[in-house]
């Protein structure tokens, strides 16, 4: 089937506004939302948490709760789903309109194999029979490119890779031939490897299908990469619409300006540590709109923005934007990120390294208790062989998918997991592996700052005992002096005195992790380990929580360990780069020696899978193939060979690649010689497997 | 200082600590009294508490006073709740024995659900062999059932209410100790217990000082539950002859020396049953409803 864009929209959403009634008054989520999707289209709708995105997907397929009030027409195929009786849903739910949510383990029976909860649906949906279905279901499951469909159906979903599960749960959303595919954040939490051959799948699919799709998503790049359209959503509104080649070249909304501009890329090198972030914070969803929303934090708010709420203004055709002075909106990338602050004092030059890491090996059983006693359990290799260092005031990053034991070597570094071999040295001199013998200055020196911002801090605890105990436990204050210590710390990390005596709760995402950070500088540190800071973060927060780290090393000659995933955040804060496959190291050095080719074919693979907003540096797209890579059954040689684009032959089976450094301190563990590498690298990007 | 970075226009500020929990108090009230089920259960159970204190100087006689003239009468506007055999005030009896019954219940439940806490918190935080250990201790003491393994250890060190509190605090723990060890799990998973760690704090500041305060509400619910099974387990004790003896004013006794007298009397089994299986339901509704108000709170619905 060709793509038939144009003609009857699909989905036409006018003036849809949704309230919440909550105990504490009405909380207004979406306020005056109006979208055209035409068939074989992808409407990519962007926004950070609370922007109301996700409201909107439940609300165009009329599946909000009965707390919600809404307003306005959504109309599917040119009929209203607003204030349809629920049996009339049911006949379109599935059948018409599909959607596909983030987690698709709660999607999932997990006692039925996933063969026979998409053969349920056929039944019960299409009154196929029970032959008939079975095929259809193959059919599907290939369609999602599934390998192998018949084994796939046999399995229960927790047998399945989250990659695997996703594809199921489209393949069950496709299974009636939809006229509306609605997409919430479908690729969220998976890796970027795996995001991209999903992301590869949705765009077939739509060349495929007259189906239109709503892709809600908080990523940028995806939206690039995938959408026809992109809608931007702040605070329950639609701040710009239009074609996103018109959008993202010359947005005439500065929050879509602010928004692009926050963004770490991984397509340049950083010209400064920090990142022009959004001040400020949402507005009360609670409040009457009466002005601009965006006023507060826009940089061009005039008189009238705060006193008069903006109209729907065409910038060009197919392009609008809910702003007075849209004319005057700069493109993006010439607002000037600030500039460090000047470092107090000077960097020691010390040759010794800070922190290193010498032929760590983290080893454990699978299973606990008696199994593992008994010796019965597999063996999973985390960390095998890694040895890194840091030098004072510079930043380390470690990067890698989930399973490549990035996280394990910064526990084992803070000593909250033991390594089975391989030592672990400051400032030359081995540290003892448990934290509780390590001496109390060496515990003052390495801190920690961890990932999840809802469980970093005690949530029993307020935010005045969490930063002040590492303060006493290091006999730094006593307890007349400790409340304003605290809150110079909290000042440092730009929060105000008075959060010390609430909780955790009663703070945001980022305000909860700034505390985590004032926590970790508390006893000025050398050395903090990051783990994942920013990840569970809006970009928005992202970029002042990396502002944030930035100012402070400059200031304080702290150096990071920071571990991460996303390639970007890695380009735009790291000194140097680790990358990490299946607890080995493949390639090391210099950050800018590492974003340029020649590269280790799975850094390439890697590169080549983050959805940005250009064309990265390394053209065509090079796709992971092969299962997951389970650490628990280690392949022989290479540990990349299964799944490697480049393979040379039967070397890469039999002998695990030494790592070979340059002279620039760049090093790449393959059996490929540098040389070949870049010729390849540059020359001929797309190996056809 | 950090100029640059700027300090965001944050939330308004929320109500300060202690107002959040003077909060949390309010919507645990308001839920009570939403709630009938919880409403009859907290008030049967304020009966009985008042029963425990001032019993004995409400009950119109002493526990063990003789009224050779008037033996098993059915009750009547001198004796109300009837008499035994030896003519004792059955009603007066009964309230003179909430205080005992209800104090061993008390102590043996904050005996069984502390040891409880502690293994189950050690066995999460410290795994391995640990936690083997103890969790197979546990099971061993959970094979057997809980009034035999009670009974057992009472026919070895003799019939006392110190050792029926011991004895009965034993038979709970496995059963708490499961529990807590549930949630202390999730507990020592969390990140602010390894940046504790990380900090070099002490296994035991750990514990009751991070993971602790994070499990009261559920160790609450299972303390109210454990409550109810623990005034069935005493009585239970009592009825067979291993708790108090006679003539004590016990419950589960009272039932015992009301059995020959049975078809005469009923009101002497009557009216020690009705205090029993008051006090079991009134805690067991309150329980109920605790463990409800925890759902929500999971769901992040209230507090």
């Amino acid at each position: 089937m060709t793509r038939a864009p144009g003609g009857e929209p699909v989905l036409a959403v006018r003036d849809l506004r949704v309230t919440y009634r909550t105990g504490a008054g009405p909380v207004r989520a979406v306020k005056g939302v109006s979208l055209v999707l035409p068939p074989g289209r992808v409407l990519g709708l962007v926004g950070e948490s609370g922007s109301g995105k996700s409201t909107v997907a439940l609300a165009v397929m009329a599946a909000l709760e009965s707390e919600a009030e809404v307003t306005g027409e959504v109309r599917f195929r040119g009929e209203n789903l607003i204030g349809k009786p629920e049996r009339e849903l049911r006949r379109l739910w599935g059948r018409r309109l599909a959607m596909v949510f983030q987690d698709p383990t709660s999607t999932l029976n997990p006692v039925l194999t996933v063969g026979d909860q998409l053969v349920e649906v056929l039944v019960e949906h299409e009154g196929r029979g029970p032959a008939e279905a079975r095929a259809r279901m193959l059919e599907l499951f290939a369609a999602v490119q599934l390998p192998n469909p018949a084994e796939i159906a046999r399995r229960y979903p927790h047998q399945l890779s989250g990659g695997q599960q996703q594809r199921v749960s489209i393949a069950t959303a496709l299974a009636c031939k939809p006229a509306l595919l609605v997409l919430d954040e479908p690729t969220t939490g998976l890796d970027v490897t795996t995001e991209a051959r999903i992301l590869d799948l949705v765009d077939s699919l739509r060349q495929r299908t007259a189906a239109g799709i709503l892709y809600i998503t908080h990523n940028l790049g995806v939206i690039a990469r995938l959408a026809d359209e992109v809608a931007v959503m702040y605070a329950g509104e639609i701040a710009e619409q239009g074609p996103v080649g018109a959008v993202f070249a010359r947005p005439r909304h500065p929050y879509t300006v602010a928004l692009l501009d926050c963004l770490p890329r991984i397509d340049r090198p950083p010209a400064t540590r920090l990142l022009p972030a959004i001040e400020g914070t949402l507005p009360d969803p609670r409040a009457e709109v009466c002005a601009c929303q965006f006023a507060p934090r826009c940089a061009l708010a005039q008189e009238r923005c705060r006193g008069e709420h903006p109209g729907w203004f065409e910038t060009a055709p197919g392009q609008g934007a809910r702003c007075f002075y849209w004319e005057r909106v700069p493109p993006p990338g010439t607002v000037r990120a600030p500039a460090l602050a000047k470092p107090r004092g000077r960097a020691s030059t010390r040759p010794v390294p800070l922190l290193e890491v010498v032929d760590l090996v983290h080893h454990y059983r699978q299973a606990g208790g008696l199994t593992a006693m008994l010796g019965r359990a597999p063996i999973v290799r985390a960390v095998d062989r890694v040895s890194l260092g840091v030098v004072p005031a510079e930043t380390l990053a470690v990067v890698g998918e989930s399973g490549s034991g990035k996280t394990t070597i910064a526990r084992c570094v803070t000593g909250v997991l033991q390594p089975t071999a391989g030592e672990i040295k400051v400032d030359g001199r081995p540290v003892p592996r448990r934290p509780a013998a390590r001496p109390r200055k060496l515990r003052r020196r390495l801190q920690i700052v961890f990932q999840n911002p809802d469980l970093t801090l005690n949530p029993r605890r307020t935010i005045l005992e969490a930063v002040a105990r590492p303060l006493r436990l290091f006999g730094l204050v006593d307890r007349r002096t400790r409340r304003s210590a605290a809150a110079r710390l909290l000042e440092a990390v730009g929060l105000e005195p008075r959060y010390l005596d609430l909780f955790p709760a009663q703070l945001s995402g980022g305000q909860r992790q700034r505390v985590a950070i004032a926590r970790a500088f508390a006893c000025r540190p050398d050395l903090v380990v990051c783990d994942e800071p920013t990840s569970a973060l809006d970009v928005s927060v992202q970029a002042t929580v990396l502002n944030l780290l930035a100012s402070l090393q400059a200031r304080e000659h702290t150096s990071y360990l920071f571990i991460s995933h996303d390639l970007s955040v890695v380009r735009h804060i790291a000194n140097r780069v680790v990358v990490l496959y299946l607890g080995r190291i493949c390639e090391a050095g210099p950050t800018e020696e590492v974003f340029a080719p020649p590269w280790h074919p799975y850094t390439e693979v890697l590169l080549s899978a983050v959805p940005s907003l250009s064309a990265t540096s390394v053209t065509g797209t090079i796709r992971l193939e092969g299962p997951a890579p389970n650490p628990a059954v280690l392949p022989s040689g290479c540990p990349f060979h299964p799944r490697c684009p480049r393979k040379l032959g039967p070397i890469c089976e039999r002998e695990m690649p030494p790592l070979v450094t340059t002279d620039r301190g760049h090093a790449i563990a393959c059996h490929i010689p540098r040389a070949d590498l870049l010729r390849l690298q540059t020359a001929a990007p797309v190996p056809v497997s | 200082m950090f100029a640059p970075l700027g300090v965001p226009a944050e939330l308004a500020p929320g109500p300060g600590a202690r107002a959040a929990i003077w909060r949390g108090a309010e919507v645990a009230w308001a839920l009570l009294l939403g709630s009938p089920a919880a409403m009859v259960g907290a008030l049967l159970l304020v009966i009985h508490l008042g029963l425990a204190v001032f019993g004995p100087a409400l009950a119109p006689y002493h526990f063990a006073q003789f009224n050779i003239l008037h033996t098993l009468e059915t009750p009547s506007r001198d004796f109300l709740g009837g008499t035994d055999q030896f003519g004792r005030d059955q009603l007066s009896r009964v309230m003179w024995g909430a205080r005992s019954t209800l104090l061993l219940a008390t102590a043996s439940t904050l005996l069984g659900v502390g040891l409880g806490v502690v293994v189950g918190m050690v066995g999460a935080f410290y795994r391995g062999f640990v936690d083997e250990l103890l969790m197979r201790i546990m099971d061993a003491l959970m094979a057997l059932p809980a009034l035999l393994l009670a009974m057992l250890l009472l026919t070895t060190v003799g019939a006392n209410p110190v050792y029926v509190a011991l004895g009965i605090g034993v038979v709970f723990m496995p059963r708490s100790a499961r529990v807590v060890r549930g949630i202390a799990l999730s507990l020592a998973a969390a990140e602010f217990i390894d940046a504790a760690r990380a900090r070099g704090e002490r296994g035991l500041y750990i514990i009751f000082a991070e993971m602790l305060p994070n499990a009261w509400a559920p160790i609450i619910v299972e303390l109210t539950i454990r409550f109810a099974y623990a005034i069935l387990l005493a009585t239970s004790l009592g009825f067979l002859g291993l708790g108090a003896q006679p003539p004590a004013p016990d419950w589960g006794l009272m039932i015992n020396e009301a059995l020959p007298f049975l078809a005469q009397a009923p009101w002497l089994a009557i009216l020690p049953a009705a205090a029993i299986s008051s006090s079991v339901v009134g805690a067991n509704l309150l329980g109920d409803a605790l463990s409800d108000l925890l759902a929500l709170r999971r769901r992040g619905e209230t507090l």
